[in-house]
């Protein structure tokens, strides 16, 4: 028993049903050659490395098939080279390590691995910019979101404690502007926040604008301590 | 001036080298290199697409060969081009 291994591109233009139809004749053709499929692989539309017949991308079949004898493969190179639908095609006589290989890539053992590898050396690379970009636009949203939450929560019980026990300290920073105050403190907590602000802090920002309003020092006052 | 001392070498023979280059393919025990998977070839091509020599990937001989028909294989099916710029 020999194995082999035919990819062929076939032409994008064809509608669906036909390309799945050629696919379909050159399956059928394996078989009543006497060989047994074993994989038929879709890899599907790609673009082509460089363009062939006017062409810049391909449909992409792989069928894998066994055979005892290789009388099949010049018949089936024949009617391929003769196919108009088929931009280019390669036949390959598999050895056991590409049997092997081809079986765990089924088995999804072999893609990952190379997959890892390959996203672990992209991250390398990318890293540096990538969490510079990351840590700039897309967690502060959520951060936001959490940290405001317990912000209110720790401003509002000083707020109590503080309404009933000291006054000196609204003399000392007197006048500020409601409205001023919650920005600044968000910007606190989060430095990396841009300026705009969410719709989860515009959320927020009424309720602090309403307790700020009360007692506007405390809170300014308790978060400087 | 720079005396005659300061110009012996072309580039810093302090840089690199200390790296020792390994035969991937031996070392992870890859017997079969697929010529349907381009990223993975990708590795093997500088931005001309070439194929790059042993002494730079520091593939054994045995895989060497191996990659070099791996490639030109890619290259039929338009999977790898065949000339390029800016490949990678």
């Amino acid at each position: 028993m020999k194995n082999y291994e035919v990819t062929f591109i076939v032409d994008p233009v064809l509608s669906n049903d036909e390309i799945e139809t050629t696919s379909k004749a050159y399956q059928t053709l394996v078989k009543d050659e006497g060989c047994s499929i074993v994989n038929v692989d879709r890899l599907g539309l790609k673009q082509l490395a460089y363009p062939i017949n006017k062409r810049s991308s391909g449909v992409y079949y792989c069928i894998e098939f066994s055979g005892d004898t290789g009388a099949i493969i010049p018949k089936m190179e024949l009617a391929l080279r003769r196919d108009e639908r088929i931009m280019r095609f390669l036949t390959v006589a598999l050895d056991k390590y590409g049997v092997k290989y081809n079986e765990d890539k089924r088995a999804g053992k072999i893609g990952t691995v190379k997959k890892d590898k390959k996203e672990d050396k992209k991250e390398d690379k990318n890293s540096r910019g990538r969490n510079s970009r990351n840590s700039a636009k897309t967690p502060p949203p959520a951060a936001k979101k959490e940290e405001a939450a317990p912000v209110k929560k720790e401003e509002a019980a000083p707020v109590k404690k503080e309404e009933a026990a000291p006054v000196k300290k609204e003399v000392s920073a007197p006048a500020v502007v409601a409205a001023s105050t919650p920005a600044p403190a968000a910007e606190v907590v989060t430095p990396e926040t841009p300026v705009t602000p969410t719709p989860a802090a515009e959320a927020v920002a009424p309720v602090f604008a309403a307790a700020a309003a009360v007692t506007t020092p405390p809170t300014a006052k308790s978060e400087e301590e | 001036m720079a005396s005659r001392d300061d110009i012996k070498f072309l580039s810093n023979p302090n840089i690199g080298g200390n790296e020792k280059k390994y035969c991937r393919f031996r070392k992870f025990g890859i017997r079969h290199i697929d010529y349907k998977d381009a990223d993975f070839l990708e590795q093997f091509v500088n931005a001309q697409g070439k194929i790059l020599p042993r002494r730079i990937t520091g593939n054994s001989l045995k895989y060497q060969k191996k990659v070099a028909v791996a490639v030109k294989r890619a290259r039929h099916l338009a999977m790898l081009p065949y000339v390029t710029d800016l490949l990678k």
